[in-house]
């Protein structure tokens, strides 16, 4: 077995951070942003004051790293998803370009969009 | 491993097939077919903020067309959807967590409980720092 | 409590049968009865063409592993007025071939379980014959828990990974190679890594967590292979970082 180099582990690392901090993240931005204000239940930010709070460079480097990882999370649990799931495991090579492909067109996406509101 | 085959060759073994919807045979296989979904709707909100992020960087116009999106039905119930999954994500997520994790002090390990207490104390402070950056 | 209770037996006779059937028998329905003390009136009283394994009659062989309403149980340990008033329908392990009626072919695991080396190795090449080896409560407590396995495979029986991938190298396996890696006096840990750390190894499980819930000992295999995983990473991150005189 060709095991220790196996990206496996690094995968499962990237995995797991992106899974800590999706936890952690998440569901807060997700109630005010996706439920709180389209409801009304709070008053939306007004622009001005988001735009400042988007643009500073601490903001954009913590929702880089969000959404960095948590692409990554989503490559590796998809791909077990569909592996386990869907029996699809003899797909394997595609399915993991995919997946990984997806994570990191992603990634760049979030870059340049980041990069535009700073 | 071989030993299965070289076994049928002398026996007439039965092999029980596995249906493509064993997730459904217990409660606890959906709940971990769930589990493993949410990851879909993590993406998703990958998707949403960045959606978002551009829409204010582009100017309050865009940023009010954001806020009519996201008070139309359909996205406000893909958001309530997401936002069960995701749930779903942090509460497994921290009760899974404390199994990885063996952690010390001196020669005792910490109990697995106070871990994960941990987690959620963790979770409540990051959760309101963040809805007072958004809210103040 | 009724007087009888049915046990429905899914059956595989493979010198007439080409497909599974199922057999209903009734039998005494006593508190101090388990499953296997039915399928054992069954078999002496009803219908001696009935197969299935047991041995100690206390949990401690981990020879009579069946499902039982559809969960992995020891049915030595399960009891029928549990499942009053019945019917209780019982079947042989799940993910494994099966050789008659309630017998698995266990070959695989058998083959498995020596790839992990579960025993320890030593780490001097010339062992004192006379040497102690001490180790505190402490040091005991690391591995304990895993030591408690019966081998029963209650738990690649519950594992969905196992049926789908039967290359995995399963619950059981790695619980019992961290048994031996957990270990103060083992110095094996090296070689049961190429193992465990392989696509086949720890790295195959998406963590449902049915196997620990099977486990009658305990063990808590999930736990196990998640902390493997952890110990398999770090080392993969030193072995990318670190020059290798240092690891
Ligand atoms: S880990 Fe538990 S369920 Fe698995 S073989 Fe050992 S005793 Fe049985
Ligand atoms: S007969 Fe020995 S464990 Fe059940």
């Amino acid at each position: 077995m060709t095991t220790k180099r196996s990206p496996e582990p690094f995968a499962w690392l990237l995995f797991s951070a992106g899974g800590m901090v999706a936890a952690l993240l998440v569901p807060v931005l997700l109630l005010l942003f996706g439920i709180a204000f389209p409801l009304g239940l709070l008053s939306a930010p007004d622009h001005a004051y988001l735009a400042s709070v988007v643009s500073h460079p601490i903001t954009l480097l913590v929702l880089f790293g969000l959404c960095v990882l948590a692409l990554l999370h989503w490559a590796h649990r998809f791909r077990y998803t569909l592996y386990d799931g869907l029996q699809l495991k003899k797909y394997g090579v595609p399915i993991t370009i995919c997946c990984y492909g997806g994570a990191i067109v992603g990634s760049v996406v979030a870059a340049v969009v980041l990069l535009r509101a700073l | 491993m071989s030993t299965r085959d070289a076994a049928s060759s002398e026996q007439r073994l039965y092999r029980p097939p596995v249906s493509l919807t064993w997730w459904l045979r217990k409660p606890s296989y959906l709940l971990f077919g769930l589990r493993e979904l949410s990851s879909v709707f993590i993406a998703w909100f990958v998707v949403y903020l960045l959606m978002l992020v551009y829409a204010v960087s582009s100017g309050s116009a865009a940023y009010q067309d954001f806020l009519d999106l996201s008070a139309n039905p359909l996205v406000l119930i893909l958001n309530v959807i997401a936002l069960a999954f995701v749930l779903l994500h942090t509460i497994t997520w921290f009760g899974l967590a404390p199994k990885a994790m063996v952690l010390r002090l001196g020669a005792r390990r910490v109990p697995p409980g106070v871990i994960l207490a941990a987690h959620y104390a963790a979770w409540l402070v990051v959760s309101a720092v963040v809805a007072w950056v958004i809210l103040r | 409590m009724p007087e009888t209770i049915t046990i429905e037996v899914w059956r595989y006779r493979p010198e007439q049968d080409s497909e599974p059937a199922w057999d209903s028998y009734e039998v005494p329905l006593r508190k101090e009865w388990a499953v296997l003390d039915g399928l054992n009136h069954i078999k002496d009283q009803l219908d001696g063409t009935l197969s299935y394994r047991w041995s100690c009659r206390m949990g401690i062989c981990g020879s009579c592993g069946m499902t039982v309403n559809g969960e992995p149980k020891l049915s030595c340990s399960t009891f029928l007025t549990d499942y009053a008033p019945g019917p209780v329908r019982v079947e042989p392990m799940r993910n494994f071939p099966v050789i008659r009626d309630l017998v698995v072919e266990m070959g695989d695991f058998m083959a498995k379980l020596p790839t992990v080396k579960p025993w320890l190795v030593s780490g001097d090449d010339e062992p004192d014959e006379d040497a102690e080896y001490l180790q505190t409560p402490v040091e005991m407590d690391d591995y304990k828990r895993y030591s408690m396995c019966i081998n029963c495979m209650l738990c690649y029986s519950a594992c969905p990974v196992y049926a789908l991938d039967p290359e995995f190298i399963g619950p059981a396996a790695i619980a019992l190679a961290q048994r031996y890696n957990l270990d103060s006096r083992d110095a094996g840990a090296e070689d049961r890594r190429d193992v465990l750390a392989s696509a086949e190894g720890v790295w195959a499980c998406t963590f449902v967590g049915e196997c620990s819930v099977a486990c009658p000992k305990d063990v808590d295999p999930a736990g196990a292979i998640q902390r493997y995983k952890l110990t398999a990473a770090t080392k993969a991150v030193k072995d990318l970082l670190l020059p290798r005189g240092a690891r």
